[in-house]
């Protein structure tokens, strides 16, 4: 007889100790696997009720759907049947890990088996510790909803009856938002200590303050600025909004540890370093790894060179829609919100994709009937092939323009804020690679077929370039010199282009306007606006100025410069030492410029222009780390309204003239008053005090003042007047012997 | 305002004074010489040798009879301004930090530093005003600073109070008679220690600069907060100008990083605000090395400053500086500088 567990633990007394018996077969059958524990079990409820008879058959099918989630294990399903032979709707099922059990719970609860029955699966333990006797109350307990409660507008801050901006101010430990009161001080709204751990961002359309914590992003609004959401990535080091402010990207270097109860959180973002996050609700969209940077490079000289981690990783479309990602040299894989699903299910290969860019608005294509996104990429040369820009339009993937380029060292895709060009800056190296040139290639997406305008006429190097917003001219900075870490930042030039004049619609050929030699700038800042621009030298110790450029001069027009689109005119050049930002408010009518403690800790503070680069105000503030403008949210006024305004802009001015001096002399009334009670005040306190310095004179027995204590005490000797010298000297200035 | 250059000095300015009719300064710098100018041409007048140490201060009775002086080499001496002759020379165990006579003259403070164990203290010595006495080696009071050592004192008006500034940038007001401690106020941020006090010329209240980058102005009788002059580096001297309602404001980044910036960022200015409404009227360049000590004429007419460059400059007020005056303050008739400020 084979030994069974019954007559095992019964004649248990009766074995002798030492005689070696085979137990191993038992062991498996009866091993309790402490290691898995009850982690593994689900309960299925809500399933068909069946006699008996049909048990197996159910069983079979209900194992097919539960083995989506992972394997349910041989015999590990249990479903009882009740004395009328009739199953009761529920089961036991054993999968073969506790990430299994876990993943069906995720998975399958809430599907349906069959048009009548759905799934209820949770984790055994789960209704262990939530459904045991006395968790669950019997009597019905209505969902407490709490009392409807108006929410602040968060747009309370366009409604300002002057029209001011606000900007944001970090310095030291201390945020603060203030009001832009031109030449006055800034109007403190709001000032708290310690409301960000590092930096601060506003959302894009200027509603929400974002401050950043080691636990998380928080985003603050409305005009008591209360917390209106929070995002708990721990660690997170960088945000970035999506155009329409509704969804939030955050990453972190270190990967995201999910404590066991998080709150937020689930397992899924175990070990993540992205999330994607919906604004509104708070919740996680979808996390991400990051891509593995490509093993360091070695430079020449063996040292290893450090990889940027590319920001940000994810780009939006500028409709909210879509967030891609670049595999760097093999595919670019786009998302779709808000469910967050791969477009098709499939990454878009690219061979040896470098770098791409979405159009900043929806291209609105000439000859296509509905606009779609488009972004544009391009491919380096691979071996024989040459390197390629492309544009694609999604969700449709269809190519609509390629172009192939020979001799490409680097190249920068610059969109134009409407999406009217993209610009493709490309560095060539002459065929010994030793000298370098830059390319502009212009593709005209709106015209039909998009054709693309090659200038050439640069011989330097392009360092920096940026379209006029809204606008269709550009700025661009050029060095003959390659960049080496000197203390003596490189000369540079910058060059104004702008299209031609042609007959007719459209917009003609890029011409060049006009070039600024010997300058050392390397920052190009265009007015939110357009029109105006400022050219600046950022970042250096040597030289620190700001050159304020107008691309619509109203004055007389050079007779060469008749056929451009453009009256270029210098108008200011404003200094500030140790400039490292310039930010232009959203209406393009003041600039500020600011020397950040991040960069260096000379002169912080900042300086605040007006567009015509006047200096209104500067200011001088100890550990200044940052200031940004607060965004404003585009205009709802239809372009005949703006039209309109536009041409009436004269009489709208009259009012505000009127308004801007009532301010001035009510200010000035009130600094008069103030001073005048600081001076009473200051005058009655010396009459009380020269008073009682006679009274405890007189009480010394001394005369009432000093200078009468002198005089009685010289005796009228020598007076108190003091003899006046007359001094007279003479100096030789030269002298000339005159020889007869 | 073209200022006289006085170079007679070989080390950096540690303090300058003006004699009671404004007509000749003196100055001390750690070159161990003080000198002696004529106020009105830069002229030079006399040197008083004998320290052996770094000078850090000077200080004149108001009859100009004699000059008291203090140095690194632990002494106090006095001189006959007339004939430069030392006649006395107090003996201390640590640096003489600061001196001042009171108003009469009778007595003279002493400031001395805390090293080698020794606490600071500040000590009075009583003097007679007469370049033929025998001057008592006996010490009159010794206050001893055991909570953070004095930097700096002065004698308040009807010699009743010694006030002094302190290293953790607190002020304190003694009993002139007893040394007794009466009050003491946290006049500047804690650890930013007091670098000039000096009195107004009736000594009823005076203005005291530190390193946390502002000045006050306090009243002597209870250490009242009267007026704060904040500016944008740290102060190593502050001044209060007679007839007009100014004060000027010296200072710079610490000597010890001068040379990794430029005097742009150096702040090597003569600043002037307005005593009582606090704001800051004028800026005066012209030293290459933070601004180590100011004095103003008693009179009213120009000012001085030494610099840790090594060089002070003279400056006649010019008519500018008379005429300046707020509009509120012609309205009520004090513009052009009265007795009443």
């Amino acid at each position: 007889m084979a030994p069974s567990f019954d007559n095992l633990t019964e004649d248990n007394g009766t074995y002798d100790l030492e005689e070696e018996v085979d137990f191993s077969d038992l062991k498996e059958q009866y091993d309790v696997r402490l290691e898995q524990g009850l982690d593994a079990f689900v309960v299925a409820d809500g399933l068909p009720i069946v006699p008996k008879e049909s048990k197996p058959k159910l069983i079979k099918f209900l194992t097919k759907q539960l083995n989506k989630a992972g394997k349910v294990k041989e015999d590990g399903f249990v479903m009882p049947c009740n004395k009328q032979g009739m199953t009761e709707g529920y089961a036991f099922i054993e999968y073969h890990t506790p990430q299994q059990a876990i993943a069906a719970t995720k998975q399958l609860h809430g599907t349906a088996i069959d048009k009548k029955h759905t799934f209820a699966i949770n984790k055994l333990t789960d209704i262990e510790r939530y459904g045991r006797e006395g968790r669950i109350d019997d009597d019905y307990q209505p969902p407490y909803t709490p009392d409807f409660q108006e929410k602040e507008h968060l747009r309370w801050w366009l409604g300002d009856p002057n029209s001011r901006d606000q900007f944001v101010m970090l310095r030291g430990d201390n945020l603060g938002v203030f009001w832009n009161k031109k030449k006055d001080p800034p109007e403190q709204i709001i000032d708290r200590g310690n409301w960000t751990e590092s930096h601060i961002m506003w959302s894009p359309l200027g509603t929400y303050l974002a401050t950043m914590h080691s636990k998380g992003v928080q985003l603050w609004g409305g005009p008591s600025w209360t917390r209106q959401t929070r995002f708990p990535h721990p660690l997170v080091n960088l945000i970035e909004f999506s155009p329409g402010e509704k969804y939030i990207t955050t990453w972190s270097f270190k990967p995201i540890e999910v404590a066991e109860d998080d709150p937020f959180l689930s397992p899924d973002e175990e070990g993540k370093n992205y999330i994607i996050w919906d604004v509104a609700t708070g919740r996680v969209l979808r996390s991400f790894h990051m891509h593995d940077l490509p093993t360091p490079l070695e430079s020449e000289s063996g040292q290893p060179v450090k990889k940027k981690i590319p920001w940000p990783a994810f780009k939006w479309s500028s409709d909210d829609k879509y967030i891609a990602r670049m595999l760097e040299g093999e595919s670019i894989s786009v998302y779709e919100l808000p469910k967050m699903t791969q477009l098709d299910k499939k990454a878009i290969k690219i061979e040896g994709v470098t770098d791409f860019e979405w159009a900043p608005a929806l291209p609105q294509r000439d000859s296509v009937k509905t606009y779609e996104q488009l972004f544009c990429f391009w491919t380096p040369e691979i071996g024989s092939n040459p390197a390629k820009v492309g544009l694609m339009s999604i969700p449709s993937k269809e190519i609509v323009r390629t172009r192939n380029l020979f001799n490409v060292t680097d190249a920068k895709l610059h969109w134009q804020s409407q999406a009217a060009y993209v610009c493709v800056k490309v560095d060539r190296h002459s065929k010994s690679k030793k000298s370098l040139a830059t390319n502009l290639e212009i593709f005209r997406v709106r015209e039909k077929g998009v054709p693309v305008e090659v200038v050439d006429s640069i011989k330097d190097t392009v360092i920096n370039f940026a379209w006029e917003p809204k606008g269709d001219r550009f700025v661009l900075i050029t060095t003959a010199e390659v960049v080496i870490t000197t203390a003596v930042p490189p000369k540079t030039a910058v060059s104004f282009f702008c299209p031609e004049k042609i007959k007719g619609a459209g917009v003609g050929n890029f011409k060049h306007i006009q070039t600024i030699e010997k300058k050392n700038s390397n920052g190009i800042y265009w007015s939110p606006k357009g029109r105006f621009v400022v050219v600046g030298t950022v970042h250096s110790q040597q030289s620190f100025d700001l050159d304020f450029w107008d691309l619509d001069f109203e004055g007389e027009k050079p007779e060469s410069e008749k056929d451009l689109t453009a009256n270029l005119k210098h108008m200011n050049t404003a200094d500030h030492y140790g400039v490292t930002d310039v930010d232009w408010d959203p209406t393009g009518r003041y600039v500020f410029s600011t020397a950040s403690m991040w960069k260096h800790t000379m002169e912080s503070g900042y300086h605040l222009y007006d567009f015509k680069g006047e200096l209104l105000r500067e200011e001088h503030i100890d550990k200044f780390k940052q200031l940004s403008w607060r965004p404003r949210p585009p205009t709802l006024l239809s372009k005949e309204e703006q039209k309109t305004i536009r041409k009436n802009l004269r009489e709208y001015s009259k009012d505000f003239e009127e308004q801007d001096r009532i301010e001035e002399d009510k200010e000035k009334g009130a600094i008069v008053d103030e001073r005048r009670r600081v001076l009473n005040e200051w005058l009655a306190w010396r009459e009380r005090e020269e008073e009682e310095l006679k009274a405890d004179r007189r009480e010394l027995g001394l005369p009432e003042t000093l200078d009468a204590e002198e005089e009685a005490n010289t005796d009228g000797k020598a007076g108190g007047e003091g003899a006046v010298v007359e001094e007279i000297v003479e100096e030789v200035l030269d002298e000339i012997e005159e020889v007869a | 305002m073209r200022p006289i250059l006085l170079q007679g000095h070989e080390r950096s300015l540690t303090q300058i004074k003006y004699t009671k009719d404004g007509d000749i300064l003196f100055s001390c710098a750690k070159d161990q010489v003080i000198c002696a100018w004529f106020s009105a041409n830069g002229e030079r007048l006399g040197t008083y040798h004998g320290h052996q140490g770094a000078l850090w201060t000077v200080d004149i009775d108001p009859s100009t009879t004699l000059l008291a002086s203090g140095a690194a080499d632990n002494t106090v001496r006095l001189w006959d301004i007339r004939t430069g002759k030392c006649v006395k020379v107090w003996n201390f165990d640590t640096a003489v930090k600061r001196v001042d006579f009171n108003e009469d003259g009778t007595q003279l403070l002493a400031v001395t530093e805390k090293r080698m164990g020794f606490l600071g203290t500040i000590v009075v010595l009583d003097v007679k005003v007469d370049v033929e006495a025998e001057q008592s080696d006996e010490k009159a009071l010794v206050i001893t600073c055991d909570e953070s050592k004095a930097t700096v004192a002065a004698w308040s008006y009807l010699s009743r109070y010694i006030i002094a500034g302190h290293e953790d940038g607190s002020v304190s007001q003694y009993d002139g008679k007893t040394g007794e401690l009466i009050y003491s106020t946290p006049a500047h941020e804690d650890g930013m220690q007091v670098t000039d006090l000096q009195m107004s010329s009736d000594r009823t209240y005076f203005i005291t600069a530190s390193k946390d980058k502002s000045a006050k102005l306090h009243s002597a009788r209870d250490l009242t907060l009267l007026k704060t002059y904040p500016s944008d580096t740290p102060l190593n001297t502050a001044a209060i100008t007679p007839k007009k309602p100014f004060v000027i404001l010296g200072g710079g980044q610490a000597a010890m990083d001068v040379t990794t910036t430029g005097a742009r960022q150096g702040k090597f200015e003569a600043r002037f605000y307005h005593k009582v409404f606090e704001d800051e009227i004028g800026r005066v360049k012209g030293h290459f090395g933070p601004l180590n000590t100011v004095a103003v004429d008693p009179l009213g007419r120009g000012y001085a400053s030494g610099g840790e460059d090594g060089y002070v400059r003279v400056h006649a007020f010019d008519r500018g500086y008379f005429d300046f005056g707020y509009e509120v303050e012609r309205e009520m008739g004090v513009a052009g500088g009265s007795g009443k400020y």
